[in-house]
Order: structure tokens, then C-alpha cells, then sequence
């Protein structure tokens, strides 16, 4: 059986709020599966982008604490984060604790007074659920559990920021065949493949929706988005199959706003991941959150359902 | 893309007269364009040091200029004048005056590590530039930026629940900017989603902004973590000699 069978959950806070549809349907493609979560106890937000901006080390032990409640409470190896920042977040804190002494001690000091038990680095391995799917259960056995094929849907797989840089603190990525590509990552590529969809060649899966600054900075986050959405229609796309509730709220919020703001009109439709691969698994698209999505991703799959 | 290099030539330096005679030559109109020198007249020895100690800048002295940062820059590519490796040149060289030219775009850095992924010297530029922001900020040169009210009112949140509420947030940070919540494409956006959504899912949602989500024992984590944010504080305007 595969360690990733059963892991502890961190969802996060956009889970519970716009990325609602993301939590349903990982869920539903978890159980679909036979993969288990068990939800981290009384988890906390892993600091995001802005408490790092306010100071770096309190974002490292916000993401300290969460890991110290999976490994030290519920005695777990592996925590699987389907959001990008809250895993970016993990696995930063993992490597400053590994490799910093003012992270370390930093954290300690907080800790002791928030009483609980200090994470040490090395007790967790935190993986993405794109992870938790391909390593978990694989491409082959997708394959094989695959009731409705995405046959005809044409994908473009876009990775955001967080998923792959800075390159230093995924150590796992890059070590060749078989490994995540920190330049040309490929997992949700594999496992929509799997599914039937017809991935399109895109140029764009790892730039960046300007997510930091969505709201403090809309301008420049229209432009940004903007750039993806028409590189996705321009290379032929009907979907793009997303992979961080940031990022597909920036993708969808901003399709809005450069319709409103720029006059300039995109069709392409915005889904998750676990949205597809649960439509390719036969479950039905209200268990997928996919009526909460802004875009109307109903258009795109009813040529596949 | 080629790296766009600033022209050290500003237009407000470029002199052009209409009537002009030098020793009795007529040397008025566009042929005889004169360029007012550049000058620098002071320098911050301080500057490198000072953004070094800050969160973010203290691998700023390993920089050599390869422009790899500039680059790879997500926002470069929107608005040239956004030039990291220009900046970390001159806060080496301590050209204060020249930096603070481009004192109201420093922030807006969008953190996507592209600039990281690429230096070949580990300097963490996406750091430098937060650090250089915070400076600014500290040090009276620009007013606290969208971005710093936005991340101060998602830490305050995080400080005192353990978790953040998104509708909360974009209420608060709106408010804080003086911003109007109802901007026609967030209505729009509001209507299209409201189209579909069943009618549990918006009560949820409702609910989830009157009761706002809590992490269970919270209270002395979020005490210990004010504490070391206000420490902090402190130890930076120490740095930058602000007592």
C-alpha cells in the first residue's frame, strides 16, 4: 500500500472560503479513489504571502505549527496541501528549520509559549495533491477507475508561482525521470492525459496571475491575467485546469475585470484539477463545486459529459 | 527580451533654445541640443547596511549584476522602469537620490520568485525588493503602500483568530484604501456566481462572515506571535537609527 493511502489534510483558509469548490472536489476524488485524509486538528493559516511580507519568521512558525500538530498529535508521516501557498509555505518552513539556526530558535521561543511542541525538520514529508493522486494511486490505475474519458476536452495545465519556485526548497523536484520538472512541471498534465484530455501546448504554466497584489494592485494583476487567458485561447484551449485556489480566483476574478475595465472578452473557462478528474471519475458536477465557480465551466464539459 | 537598460538621459535634461547666441554663433534650434550634466552629490554610505538588516535584503552584497533578476521580472515585462538589478546597484553604490526616482513602484514586486529561481548568486532579489519597500516605507520616503495596508490587516487577522475570513479582508482592506466595495466588475463577478449558486452554499457563506472562523486554542500562540512582531519592529527602526 502506498504511504500517500492515508494522509493528514491541511485544507487552509481559502479552502474554506473561494477555493470552497477545490476542498469539495478533493475530497470527492480522494474517496472516489480509496485515498484518505484526516484533517489536521485545530490547524491554523499557514501565514500566506502577507505575513511573510510583515516578517518571514512568524510565517515560518504559523507553518511550524500546523506541521507539530500532524507529526507530534496525530502521529502522521505525510500531509498532503491541495492549495499552493499553504504547501510553498510547509515546505519554505521545512527547509529554513532544516537549514536555518534563527529559524530554528526563532520558532522555538514561539512555540514554547504558544505551548505545543516545537516541529523539528525531517518528522513530515508535505506533498501537493497533485502528489497525493499521481504517487497515490497513479496513472495507470486512474485509467483503469475512468467511467466518463475527457476525450475532446482540450486543457491548458497552468502551475501558477508557488508550486515550483523558489527551486530550493522542493529538493524532491528535479531528480530526473519520473521527479516534478521545477521548469516544465507535467504532473497535472500526466494525470488529465490519463483522463483523455487532449493537453494543449502552453507556454504559460508557470507564469505568474499576480496574485500578491489582486486587490492592491488590480492593474497590473488584469494585465497579467489577461496574458494567460489569451495564451490559453490562443493555443486553442477550452479549459484551464488550475491548481491553487489563488490562482483560480485571480484567473476568474480578473477575467471579469478586464471584460469590464480593458473591454477585453475572454471565453475560456477556469477549473480545478480534482474538478475534472472527478467529472473523468463519473461523479457529478454539483459534488464538484463546479456550479460555485465564477465561469461557467457546464459550458466546456458539456462536450465531454 | 533584451534587459532594458534605463537611459541615463532624463527629458527634463535635454535643452533645446529657441534664440540662442554664444559668442556671437547662432546656436538656437534642435541641431544644438545641449544635455545638462548628471549629478550625483551625495552618497548614503549607510543604504546596503540598512537594507540588509532589514527582512529579506541580507543577501543583498552578494549581487554581481549579471541582470538575470531584471530579466526574468514578471513586472518588468508589464512596466520597464521596474529594474531590480538597477536598484541593487544602487543601493551598493549608495546613489539614495537616484533611488528614490522610482520610490512609488519598488513595491509592487509580486513576489513570484521568478528573479530567485534564476540568480546564480542566491541573493533573493524578491527579498530585496520587500526589504527596499520596507525601507521606503520606514524611513518616511513613501507612504504605506496598498499592499503593506493589505498584508497588515490579513497579519492582524491571522494574529488574532489563527485564521483569516477573505470576505473580511477585501471589506477592510477597502475601507482602509478608501476604496468603493461595489466596483462594477466585483458586482458583476458576484452576479454571475450568484446565478448558480444554491441557495445553502450563499447562506453558508453568510454565516461563515458573522461567525468568523477560529483556530481552537489560539489565544496564546497569537500572544507569543504580537510579541515577537512588535520585538521585531523595533529591532528594525534600531537599524535604521529611527529611535
Amino acid at each position: 500500500m502506498s504511504k500517500y493511502q492515508r494522509v493528514a489534510y491541511y485544507p487552509g483558509c481559502a479552502l474554506e472560503g473561494t477555493g470552497h469548490a477545490y476542498n469539495s472536489s478533493t475530497k470527492a476524488v480522494g474517496k472516489a479513489l480509496g485515498l484518505e485524509l484526516d484533517e489536521v486538528k485545530d490547524w491554523n493559516c499557514c501565514g500566506a504571502m502577507e505575513v511573510k511580507n510583515v516578517d518571514p519568521k512568524v510565517q515560518t512558525y504559523l507553518s511550524s505549527r500546523v506541521m507539530s500538530i500532524a507529526a507530534n498529535e496525530m502521529k502522521a508521516s505525510v500531509v498532503m496541501a491541495p492549495c499552493n501557498g499553504c504547501y510553498h509555505n510547509l515546505k519554505k518552513a521545512e527547509y529554513d528549520l532544516a537549514n536555518d539556526a534563527a529559524s530554528r530558535e526563532t520558532v522555538d521561543r514561539i512555540s514554547k509559549k504558544a505551548g505545543h511542541e516545537t516541529y523539528q525538520a525531517g518528522s513530515l514529508e508535505t506533498i501537493h495533491a497533485l502528489d497525493w493522486i499521481k504517487e497515490g494511486i497513479g496513472e495507470e490505475e486512474l485509467k483503469r477507475r475512468l467511467k466518463n474519458s475527457l476525450k475532446g476536452l482540450k486543457v491548458a495545465n497552468y502551475y501558477g508561482c508557488m508550486y515550483t519556485r523558489p527551486r530550493h526548497i522542493f529538493p524532491e523536484k528535479d531528480q530526473g525521470q519520473g521527479s516534478e520538472s521545477t521548469s516544465q512541471p507535467h504532473f497535472m498534465d500526466d494525470l488529465l492525459a490519463a483522463a483523455g484530455a487532449e493537453n494543449v501546448d502552453f507556454p504559460l504554466k508557470t507564469a505568474c496571475c499576480g496574485g500578491a497584489h489582486t486587490l492592491s494592485d488590480s492593474d497590473i494583476s488584469t494585465r497579467l491575467v489577461l496574458n494567460i487567458l489569451e495564451a490559453a485561447e490562443a493555443a486553442g484551449a477550452d479549459v484551464i485546469a488550475t491548481e491553487c485556489p489563488t490562482c483560480h480566483s485571480g484567473l476568474e476574478m480578473h477575467q471579469v475585470r478586464a471584460e469590464k475595465v480593458l473591454g477585453r472578452k475572454t471565453t475560456v473557462k477556469m477549473l480545478y484539477f480534482t474538478q475534472l478528474l472527478g467529472v473523468a471519475l463519473g461523479i457529478g458536477p454539483r459534488k464538484l463545486g463546479i456550479h460555485e465557480n465564477v465561469s461557467d465551466g457546464m459550458e466546456a464539459l458539456n462536450k465531454v459529459l | 527580451m533584451a534587459i532594458h537598460e534605463k537611459s541615463l538621459i532624463r527629458p527634463e535634461n535635454l535643452k533645446t533654445h529657441e534664440n540662442l547666441f554664444v559668442d556671437g554663433v547662432d546656436v538656437s534650434g534642435h541641431w544644438s541640443t545641449f544635455i545638462e550634466s548628471r549629478v550625483v552629490a551625495d552618497y548614503n554610505e549607510a543604504l546596503e547596511e540598512e537594507i540588509a538588516a532589514l527582512p529579506g535584503g541580507e543577501h543583498i552584497h552578494r549581487c554581481w549584476q549579471c541582470g538575470s533578476c531584471t530579466n526574468s521580472c514578471t513586472v518588468n515585462a508589464v512596466n520597464p522602469d521596474f529594474n531590480p538589478r538597477y536598484w541593487i546597484y544602487l543601493i551598493r553604490v549608495g546613489m539614495e537620490s537616484e533611488l528614490l526616482r522610482d520610490k512609488d513602484i519598488i513595491w509592487q514586486c509580486v513576489s513570484c520568485n521568478k528573479c530567485t529561481y534564476a540568480c546564480p548568486r542566491d541573493v533573493f532579489p524578491e527579498g530585496v525588493m520587500k526589504a527596499t519597500a520596507h525601507w521606503l516605507e520606514l524611513q518616511g520616503h513613501t507612504p504605506k503602500s496598498k499592499s503593506t495596508l493589505f498584508d497588515e490587516e490579513f497579519t492582524a487577522q491571522v494574529v488574532a483568530t489563527g485564521k483569516i475570513e477573505e470576505g473580511r479582508i477585501i471589506r477592510n482592506f477597502f475601507a482602509r484604501t478608501g476604496q468603493p466595495l461595489l466596483q462594477d466588475w466585483l458586482v458583476e463577478m458576484v452576479k454571475r456566481v450568484a446565478r448558480r449558486l444554491p441557495f445553502k452554499q450563499g447562506l453558508m457563506m453568510a454565516l461563515a462572515a458573522v461567525f468568523r472562523p477560529r483556530t481552537r486554542k489560539w489565544r496564546k500562540a497569537g500572544a507569543a506571535i504580537s510579541e515577537y512582531v512588535h520585538e521585531q519592529e523595533a529591532k528594525n527602526r534600531k537599524a535604521l537609527s529611527l529611535e
